[in-house]
């Protein structure tokens, strides 16, 4: 055992890296919900994003398009979701799982060419002068683009949700549809915008995994970070600065499970490996707070 | 303009048509998938739906049937009392997986025992407690600190495999196994056997099981009042609570149930087809049991039905990988899509489609 080998300047930076998966899926999840609908299929989005961004990143050489093909294959699936759930008013709690389902089936399909090939690179970006401060410069100023895309994305949504008119209207919609359609507001249009907003987020998320992280295509990659995503909203309370909050907390083991593992620590590997998930469980249990939307997952339909 | 009218009640003739037409549906959109990677569709349909049954090789395939349809019958009877009510435990999968670990744990600390009397139903009782407990996990998260269960139970599917992963290489190793990860081949222990009981039908005991298990389903959900107190609370959770319905102690009890049922499940797997402990024990029964519990339209001669279909496509799915050269995978995409027309269709069990635009009141 050699806990000394762990550098926690190095672990934070890792941390932050580790937690931008989970925070992108988190972020579109967490837009879906407050407009009202309850996408469990997020799982089924990562996948199929991580699946499409690898396709597309390997085929073009570039890690960008890579990226832009995961949020389109992400968005893609999630329109399924959308036409079924808002269009023919599905219970959305099955619906979910059977996209989740359909979504693990067919990026096990896509990749079947693709197992064990390695992803094109992505670069850091690497702020001139300011990465050499110590501490703080590995930390904050030399991660690759997608980690600060996942900073701005959430810091964007804050702003939409709470400084915008348009977030208030998708609040209205997700906290009581009847009164957002009375108003003249458009319900279906905006969840659909809301839920298509989510799957391109959950599938960048997933080619994080598939195009940084790992970076070769497995079968199964996102091995539960959907369900991960969406336990953190929950714990958020449907609030951005605390889904960050839960994100970091969730690399944070990830992270630090893995520097153990490394390390030799005397626990087996397999209950070190399970440490994230029984995390998400204790993190649920114990500081879960603040209100879903009213309309969450109710189907809505205009009777006249 | 199409638009949807709301029916006065639910079409009890689409309620019972919608499940065989989204089996219809399903062909004809897997059909188009098949005809994307090239294949013939109506070939590659009557590979998976016929070629099982009644082609050149049913004779090998045909017992498979009742193989892979028992442990989704029994895991979908459990999860269709919690779905009734609007308690979602997704997480049967790691509950399979605790009953193989407990039932096998049980009758290997006794081996080599010969007292069967004592060990099988033993090992059935404790796969019954480690499904059990593993679900009431969940339910008592939710009853004392208002835990979602779908998360929760779907965490735990996550750890039961490490425990899995970590008891194929640990305690519950074959110390004879010259080092290779997986436990003793139960199949040579005839004391927890779970022996096919006659030839060539593929009839195990946990085929038993779950015939027994729809019957009394069926009684408890029709005639007594703990099906009523499920049905209700589904139905209307206020009025539930007028009726005295305690809502935790209905979450509870559909906990243990579900979680029990998949426990059992485990166990027949372990002790039977699958045979022993190891890392790829478990491959998704636990999943594909919640498309049959909504095939089966949460009703056990429907899910009894909607088992049999599912399992079809399993075995009709490892066929066309062998003679079609189709991936494995294709099939999940499959069962995903069956849930997905079947939701689709179920739109006309409570809405009319009607034609043109909607007047003004």
């Amino acid at each position: 055992m050699d806990l000394s080998a762990i550098n926690p300047v190095l672990l934070i930076a890792a941390l932050i890296a580790a937690s931008t998966p989970i925070l992108l899926a988190g972020i579109g999840e967490l837009v879906v919900e407050r407009a009202g609908v309850l996408n469990l299929g997020v799982e089924g989005m990562m996948i199929t994003g991580a699946i499409c961004g690898f396709i597309a990143a390997h085929a073009t050489g570039s890690a960008s398009v890579g990226f832009l093909g995961a949020a389109v294959g992400g968005a893609g699936l999630a329109l399924i979701f959308a036409v079924l759930s808002q269009y023919l008013l599905t219970n959305q709690v099955p619906t979910g799982l059977g996209l989740t389902l359909f979504g693990l089936g067919l990026s096990s399909l896509l990749g079947q060419d693709y197992a064990g090939i390695k992803a094109p690179t992505v670069s850091k970006i690497d702020v001139p002068l300011l990465s050499d401060i110590p501490v703080l410069g590995p930390i904050l100023f030399n991660q690759d683009p997608i980690v600060y895309l996942g900073i701005g994305m959430t810091v964007a949504v804050w702003w939409f949700l709470y400084r915008s008119r348009r977030g208030l209207i998708l609040r209205a919609v997700g906290e009581n549809h009847e009164a957002a359609h009375a108003l003249g507001y458009k319900v279906r249009l905006i969840r659909v915008g809301a839920i298509v907003f989510g799957g391109a987020c959950a599938g960048l998320g997933g080619s994080y995994l598939s195009l940084v992280r790992v970076p070769i295509w497995t079968d199964g990659i996102t091995a539960g970070y959907g369900w991960i995503a969406l336990a953190i909203v929950v714990f958020a309370g449907w609030r951005p600065y605390r889904l960050m909050l839960g994100a970091y907390l969730f690399g944070g083991v990830t992270v630090l499970q893995l520097n153990l593992q490394a390390a030799n620590v005397p626990i087996p590997a397999e209950y070190l490996s399970m440490s994230p998930y029984v995390a998400t469980i204790l993190v649920l249990v114990l500081m879960s707070s603040g209100r879903a939307p009213g309309s969450l997952g109710r189907a809505f339909h205009a009777s006249t | 303009m199409l638009r949807l009218e709301r029916r006065r009640q639910p079409s009890s003739f689409w309620r019972w048509a919608a499940p065989l037409a989204a089996v219809v549906l399903t062909m004809f959109l897997g059909g188009l998938l098949f005809a994307a990677m090239g294949k013939d569709p109506l070939i590659a349909i009557r590979t998976i739906f016929w070629d099982p049954l009644f082609g050149q090789y049913a004779a090998f395939s045909r017992p498979q049937l009742l193989v892979k349809a028992a442990p989704l019958i029994l895991i979908a009877l459990g999860l269709s009392f919690g779905f009734r009510a609007g308690i979602w435990n997704i997480g049967a999968e790691g509950q399979y997986i605790m009953g193989a670990i407990f039932g096998a744990g049980f009758a290997l600390a006794f081996y080599p025992s010969e007292a069967r009397w004592f060990i099988f139903p033993g090992a059935i009782l404790f796969g019954l407690l480690g499904g059990m407990l593993w679900g009431l996990i969940p339910g008592v998260l939710k009853v004392r600190f208002g835990t979602n269960e779908i998360l929760s139970s779907l965490m735990l599917v996550y750890v039961a495999e490490n425990i899995l992963a970590k008891m194929a290489i640990g305690l519950l190793k074959n110390p004879d196994g010259m080092g290779f990860p997986g436990s003793r081949n139960l199949k040579q222990y005839a004391a927890a056997h779970n022996p096919e009981l006659a030839a060539g039908t593929g009839a195990h005991w946990g085929v038993v099981a779950a015939i027994l298990a729809v019957a009394g389903a069926y009684v408890v959900l029709s005639r007594h009042r703990f099906g009523y107190d499920v049905r209700l609370t589904g139905q209307s959770p206020r009025a539930a609570r007028f009726a005295g319905v305690n809502p935790g102690r209905l979450i509870l009890i559909c906990m243990a149930i579900s979680g029990g049922f998949a426990g059992i499940a485990g166990y027949f797997e372990v002790a039977g087809p699958s045979g022993q402990i190891s890392i790829d024990f478990n491959v998704g029964y636990g999943f594909t049991a919640i498309i049959v519990a909504f095939l089966g339209r949460l009703h056990p001669v429907g899910i009894l039905l909607a088992g049999l279909l599912l399992a079809l496509t399993y075995i009709g799915g490892e066929v066309a990988a062998l003679t079609l050269n189709l991936p494995i995978a294709t099939i999940q995409m499959f069962q995903g899509m069956l849930l997905f027309s079947l939701l689709m269709v179920d739109v006309l069990t409570d809405f009319r489609i009607r034609f043109g635009k909607a007047k003004v009141a």
